[in-house]
């Protein structure tokens, strides 16, 4: 049994940490398209507007129905053969793209459920003052839905986070394409994915903690 | 200036209230009392639409709207101009004593965020609850979260103030500090109608008591009358019941 190149494994982390602010980027942009498209098909869903609520449901059920990497290659091969403007999609947007259809469909559903869990009194409430409807979503509902719904979706953000690895099989150099290229020139695969592994956890411990931050600051309002 | 006519609600084959006439003055008060299950809040709730009446011609001052018939426009309109005390107070969770008092200011009248806060500040002050501005509702005992429901209703400046069971969900203790905000807010001439099991209450502060039973109104007089001499057998019987020994508080 071979000792643990422990040399070439410090040496790797600026190299891999190069990469970071692509794989971070890609999440960020998902999460922030996935937030704002899963608040829309929550809201469609929980006023039940005709078509447009049966639409939402095929969407959510397609999309949690298939794998993240079919829909990605679905996106970034497949596609383009129909529809020429997507030839020139990159590897990034195709990514982007996926992850925002895949995890806005898990998300709604826990926003949808989080917003019909706030109690009835609250919507009368706002009504008895004379909001709208829109008033009502906006001011009341959805602020204390997101306390509800805000440690699913930071788990949602974590498996986003871990889920951007998959652009490398789009031929994109992420954090986890930068791994493979390096442990297949050194040869030496176990470090090389150690590294990567310990890099992914470090980043979803950092955000658990914000996570904790964020959830106590939520909760303010609800402290005895 | 408040008017209920006709005002007919029915839950499936079950008509909760059977026609309902009612009118209040500006400045009257009338408290609504009758046996549990009887339409009384069904009735409150139709006036603001929280229920919607199946018919019935409902007149809250310069607007009337034909039940039946009301466009979204027209039920903005009557809640625009009524407030509603809930039994549950059902305050804004998310928002402190200050921001629940302030919200319809800021977001129905339009007021800027200072503006609405300083007259929120003013009204904390008339309910006796400066110092609990910044608190969300969690952390208020259920009497100062009723008194901030109340509040709520009072920024509104509405035509009438609707109460439905305001201190029923009160533990005996906080049951006086709210009404004796009702009784500063009757002797201020404020509209309201009163939905109470607080027969004192009513003795003391309704200019005309209504009796409901099964979905009508059985009887209406002012208090002294109605307390003393009803007229209808099942006036007495309900009063019998809820006078007999101590008069039991809101239950």
């Amino acid at each position: 049994m071979q000792a643990l190149n422990l040399d070439y494994m410090v040496g790797l982390v600026p190299v891999l940490l190069g990469y970071l602010p692509l794989t971070l980027g890609m999440a960020a942009a998902g999460m922030v398209c996935a937030l704002i498209l899963s608040c829309g098909l929550a809201v469609i869903r929980v006023s039940r507007l005709p078509v447009l609520n049966q639409a939402a449901q095929l969407f959510i059920s397609f999309f949690r129905g298939t794998p993240l990497l079919v829909q990605l290659f679905l996106f970034y091969y497949g596609l383009p053969q129909f529809l020429s403007f997507l030839v020139s999609i990159n590897g990034v947007t195709a990514t982007i793209m996926g992850l925002t259809l895949h995890f806005s469909a898990y998300m709604a559903e826990s926003i949808r459920a989080a917003i019909t869990g706030i109690d009835r009194s609250q919507t009368e409430a706002a009504q008895s003052i004379g909001m709208t409807n829109a008033q009502t979503m906006r001011r009341i509902i959805l602020p204390q839905a997101t306390r509800v719904a805000t440690p699913t979706l930071m788990n949602y953000f974590i498996d986003m986070i871990k889920s951007t690895s998959l652009a490398f099989t789009l031929g994109v150099t992420e954090l986890m394409g930068a791994t493979q290229k390096e442990a297949a020139s050194s040869f030496l695969y176990f470090e090389a994915f150690l590294v990567v592994a310990l890099i992914y956890w470090i980043i979803v411990e950092a955000l658990s903690w914000c996570q904790k931050r964020l959830e106590k600051r939520l909760n303010r309002a609800y402290q005895r | 200036m408040i008017a209920l006519k006709g005002i007919t609600k029915r839950f499936g084959e079950h008509t909760v209230l059977d026609g309902i006439d009612l009118s209040l003055a500006r400045g009257e008060i009338i408290v609504v009392i009758g046996p549990s299950g009887t339409g009384k809040s069904t009735l409150l709730r139709c006036v603001n639409f929280l229920e919607r009446p199946d018919a019935g011609q409902l007149t809250v001052g310069d607007l009337s709207v034909d039940a039946a018939r009301a466009t979204s426009d027209d039920i903005l309109g009557l809640r625009r101009r009524t407030a509603f005390v809930f039994q549950n107070y059902a305050l804004f969770a998310h928002k402190t004593a200050l921001e629940n008092i302030a919200e319809r200011m800021i977001v129905v009248e339009g007021l800027s965020k200072r503006e609405a806060h300083a007259r929120a500040r003013e009204i904390l002050e008339r309910i006796g609850l400066a110092d609990k501005a910044d608190a969300y509702p969690a952390a208020l005992s259920g009497g100062q979260q009723q008194r901030i429901g109340i509040g709520r209703a009072m920024a509104a400046k509405a035509e009438v103030i609707l109460f439905d069971e305001p201190t029923s969900a009160l533990d005996p203790e906080w049951v006086e500090e709210v009404l004796a905000l009702m009784k500063q807010l009757a002797a201020e001439q404020q509209t309201m109608i009163v939905v109470t099991h607080e027969m004192q209450f009513a003795r003391e502060v309704a200019d005309q008591v209504v009796f409901m039973e099964g979905g009508r109104i059985v009887e209406q007089a002012p208090p002294s009358e109605l307390f003393t001499n009803p007229r209808d057998e099942r006036t007495r019987s309900f009063l019998r019941k809820v006078l007999a020994g101590n008069a039991p508080s809101d239950a």
